[in-house]
């Protein structure tokens, strides 16, 4: 299977049959669960109606820290056995979680602002958060940096992977760091602790975020694809004339 | 082997050294920056104080980056990188030994040099020899994670930004243990863990740096 899509136009006929099922899956995803969360469950007994940022904010937090994570993977994989598909994946996948990112920092921002009377706190949360934004900047920034596509996949890979290593530690630091300077965090959400009323429709939302990302990851490798095709085309004619 | 790496660091030194006393501009940055701080914040002592080893932490940093472009970039422009790397030396101890001389050009002198600006900005005299010991563990640190922010940019023009923005966020861990262990050290806290956490980060960041970097470098030449 893995193998297999390495053949871009078997990638392509694939995403093909793929795309319409998981784009109506997110539409329904989306619908039910912003639906679910924004409007039909119940606000929260202290937090009231704010509650309602966390079926976004949380999902997008999720998805920023795990985007970051597959693009290593996809780092590793097309560093290793040269998958010409991994290196594309990683690329399409990062403005996706820098979008991610922002959106958990705004919402973040935005529940803050009510809850503990200030747009910005230094959180552990909050401050890791910021720290993997700018490793994103970073990775988006190095490929717009480098021309030959080739050299900028390979150099954006190496940095992928010691920002993935860089992740943990830095998480680590910065609650060691807050243990230092800051009371415990406000934002207590253990687990088990997550009334099934407000569980649910946070699932749902989730599921509807991960079939977003799937389906624009494709959409953009796809479009990654043909662009390079464009440009061997554009290449050959200019090497005939 | 080793006598190619020695006299490769030998070399770089001497470079820095000639080229119009590159180690002294570090030093003359990190100081002027530091003492940038009390004219911004005011000359008050206990503030002063009390932000001492974030000021001189995030002077070392900024001193750390401002070699950094011209690494792997002056042997790339002049050849001696190709030479380097088909010399019978493996491209990861290349790196390092290239790391160790910015190390010995820039580190060490930030070491040597922050007591003196501790008493500049009135940091508790008790707490000097841990800012000497958390640098002395720290800078290798920032060299050798900013050789893999250089090698990756090696060639590309404005690389100096570039550097930057991809290698300080990596520098995060390294500042908070670098200025938090100082901070402990003003409180009479123990300070074994965090220097322990920064010998941590220096060991687990050779083999990284030197294996990415050394990747970088061969595709950067390739």
């Amino acid at each position: 299977m893995f193998t297999r899509l390495a053949n871009p136009a078997r990638f392509l006929g694939l995403a093909d049959r793929l795309l319409p099922w998981l784009a109506g899956a997110t539409v329904l995803a989306f619908a039910g669960g912003l639906a679910w969360g924004l409007v039909l469950s119940p606000p929260d007994y202290q937090q009231g109606d704010t509650v309602r940022i966390m079926y976004v904010h949380v999902p997008a937090a999720w998805l920023a820290l795990s985007i970051y994570l597959f693009m290593a993977a996809a780092s590793v994989v097309g560093l290793v056995w040269k998958h010409p598909l991994a290196d594309l994946a990683a690329k399409s996948a990062a403005p996706i979680g820098a979008a991610f990112c922002l959106i958990a920092l705004v919402t973040g921002s935005l529940w803050g602002a009510p809850m503990w009377g200030a747009w910005w706190r230094w959180d552990p949360r909050l401050t890791s958060m910021l720290v993997l934004f700018f490793l994103y900047l970073g990775y988006l920034a190095l490929w717009a940096a480098i021309e030959a596509p080739d050299k900028a996949a390979q150099a954006a890979a190496i940095l992928a992977i010691v920002g993935a290593v860089n992740v943990p530690i830095v998480k680590f630091s910065v609650d060691w760091w807050s243990s230092l300077h800051q009371p415990a965090s406000v934002m207590r959400m253990g687990g088990p602790t997550i009334d099934p009323s407000i569980l649910w429709p946070l699932l749902l939302n989730a599921a509807a975020f991960h079939l977003y990302v799937a389906t624009v990851l494709i959409w953009r490798l796809k479009a990654e694809l043909i662009g390079r095709r464009l440009r061997a085309l554009g290449l050959a004619i200019a090497e005939q004339t | 082997m080793t006598a190619a790496l020695l006299a490769l660091v030998r070399r770089d030194l001497a470079l820095a050294a000639g080229q119009g006393g590159t180690i002294g501009m570090t030093i003359g940055f990190f100081i002027v920056a530091a003492s940038l701080f009390p004219l911004a914040a005011g000359p008050e002592p206990a503030l002063l104080a009390r932000a001492a080893p974030a000021v001189i932490w995030i002077g070392a940093l900024l001193a750390t980056l401002l070699g950094l472009d011209r690494l792997f970039q002056a042997d790339l422009e002049d050849g001696s990188l190709d030479l380097l790397l088909l010399g019978g030396s493996p491209a990861s101890l290349i790196v390092l030994a290239k790391c160790l001389a910015h190390w010995l050009a820039t580190g060490l002198p930030l070491v040597l040099a922050s007591p003196l600006l501790a008493l500049l900005l009135g940091l508790d005299p008790a707490a000097l020899g841990v800012l000497a010991a958390s640098l002395l563990l720290g800078t290798p640190t920032l060299s050798l994670v900013g050789a893999v922010g250089a090698s990756l940019t090696v060639g590309l023009r404005r690389a100096g930004v570039l550097i930057a923005l991809l290698v300080l966020p990596l520098y995060v861990p390294v500042l908070i243990f670098g200025a938090g262990t100082v901070g402990q050290a003003t409180l009479g806290l123990p300070v074994l863990p965090g220097l322990g956490l920064l010998a941590a980060l220096l060991l687990l960041s050779l083999p990284v740096a030197a294996l990415g970097a050394a990747g970088a470098l061969r595709l950067a030449t390739s």
